[in-house]
């Protein structure tokens, strides 16, 4: 590649199928890290929404996995599953538990103990309560976590270019080895940061449609 | 397999030649925290005034609003690179203050810092703000008396934030010829050599928990006296006893 021009052109559209590949590949481990996530956080959520002396444990818990930095993470589980996507899942769907655990009891604490109050009176059970009124109402929280814990994930997936997989980290982390121009690694940045956004409209988009009751309500600015 | 992988990295941890000399753990740990040391002083020179001023005035908000969800969507490791295309690897300075990583490691650290300090100010009871300005107060007076003490907790929160995330990535400064704990990880890789990645990462992640401890420790020292949730330690209040109180939404970690 030497002498070639930095806006190496003809490489970035002569390798459109390499690109398209490694951005599906991104969206995959995204996309699963971020669905077992859910999958183990909302049971979670109901525990600790239930017996609130379990709240504090398992969002500590999920806090000390959280602080971990990814590479250490990633790094310490390579002796014993390899440099392979159940490594790079066990890392990602760590770093989702906390965001979306907090933000789905955050949900359920907050449904009105009125609106609760007038199911019971209706002859809902705990189990009816919890599908038909508190999830639904959780909803916009639950989604705001998701949005959050989406974002996070895509941007660690790149960094498991250093396991072996990576989506467009290992476009970043080519083009850092020269294995690729230098240009990959514009267009691996470039192209991770408009999947975060898009991927964020998108869910953003599916709640206005799931939640049309909460249309115009505004997120603010949250402190971490 | 194990028991002999974990023989071999308290083997790794206990040989004296891994704790001696430039490429030890002590001088590692000395580069890694100069280098994220260094970074966060830049950041809150850059993000405390600026987040105290939109705070304070409530002038430029969409500035945060958009910085918050931006920085999220900004990988970290991409940055590196970006930064190594821009200014070269800098391998004229010492391993612990190359200027790409540096010029990554600020940048990360900058978005909570500067929203919670905007947050942490815009929050005061406004109350309170007003009975500051009756008595005469000016507009200095009231955010270094009143805003400033009454907002600390929450924006050494996002110094804490900050920091951890400047250790955590300053570990991914060593694919980039950087120095720190993350040579033991990333030369391990190069090497083949398990028990040394498993050692590293150990001794990164115990970097990364002892700093949010200790900003922990720092916050709830500056905690107003009279508020018992601060005093609770790290265990975290259940939503149903901080009624109105936003959830507190992290920056991912590198």
């Amino acid at each position: 590649m030497i002498g070639a021009p930095f806006w190496n052109w003809d490489w970035l559209f002569g390798h459109l199928d390499l690109i398209g590949d490694r951005l599906l590949e991104h969206l995959y481990l995204s996309g699963l890290a971020v669905s077992i996530g859910l999958a183990i956080s909302l049971p979670l959520a109901v525990v600790a929404h239930r017996r609130r002396v379990l709240y504090g444990p398992i969002t500590s818990v999920a806090g000390i996995l959280y602080t971990i930095p990814s590479v250490a993470l990633f790094a310490s589980l390579v002796p014993f599953t390899g440099l392979s996507t159940l490594t790079a899942e066990i890392g990602l769907v760590s770093y989702t538990l906390l965001i979306l655990v907090r933000n789905a009891v955050t949900g359920l604490s907050g449904v009105p103990q009125d609106v609760k109050e007038a199911a019971r009176g209706m002859g809902y059970n705990e189990r009816q309560l919890l599908w038909r009124v508190e999830m639904p109402l959780a909803l916009p929280a639950i989604i705001a976590g998701v949005r959050i814990a989406t974002v996070t994930t895509i941007g660690l997936v790149t960094v498991t270019a250093l396991i072996g997989k990576g989506g467009l980290g290992s476009l970043m982390l080519g083009g850092f080895r020269n294995l690729f121009p230098e240009i990959a690694i514009v267009a691996g940045v470039a192209l991770s940061v408009a999947l975060a956004v898009v991927t964020d409209t998108l869910i953003l988009g599916g709640q206005r449609l799931l939640t049309p009751w909460s249309r115009g309500v505004r997120l603010r600015v949250g402190a971490s | 397999m194990t028991a002999s992988f974990f023989g071999e990295v308290i083997e790794w941890l206990s040989a004296s030649a891994n704790w001696s000399g430039d490429f030890g753990v002590p001088a590692r740990v000395v580069e890694h925290l100069i280098m994220s040391g260094a970074s966060l002083g830049i950041a809150m020179a850059i993000a405390l005034p600026i987040g105290m001023y939109i705070g304070h005035t409530g002038r430029l908000q969409f500035l945060v609003v958009s910085l918050a969800n931006f920085g999220r969507a900004i990988p970290s490791f991409g940055l590196l690179f970006l930064f190594v295309l821009w200014l070269g690897l800098g391998l004229s300075s010492p391993p612990s203050l190359r200027p790409p990583i540096i010029f990554a490691l600020v940048l990360l650290a900058i978005p909570p810092t500067l929203t919670n300090t905007y947050v942490a100010i815009q929050n005061v009871d406004r109350d309170t703000i007003e009975a500051a300005r009756g008595m005469g107060m000016t507009g200095i007076g009231t955010l270094v008396a009143i805003e400033l003490p009454l907002g600390a907790p929450l924006i050494l929160a996002g110094i804490r934030t900050s920091a951890v995330q400047v250790v955590a990535t300053a570990a991914l400064g060593a694919v980039v010829a950087g120095g720190g704990l993350g040579r033991f990880i990333i030369d391990g890789f190069a090497a083949r050599d398990f028990p040394q990645i498993f050692a590293g990462a150990l001794l990164v992640a115990i970097l990364a928990i002892l700093t949010e401890v200790a900003f922990a420790g720092l916050e709830r020292l500056v905690s107003p006296r009279m508020s018992s949730a601060g005093r609770r330690g790290r265990a975290e209040p259940h939503p149903w006893e901080v009624a109105g109180r936003a959830p507190r939404s992290p920056d991912p970690i590198a």
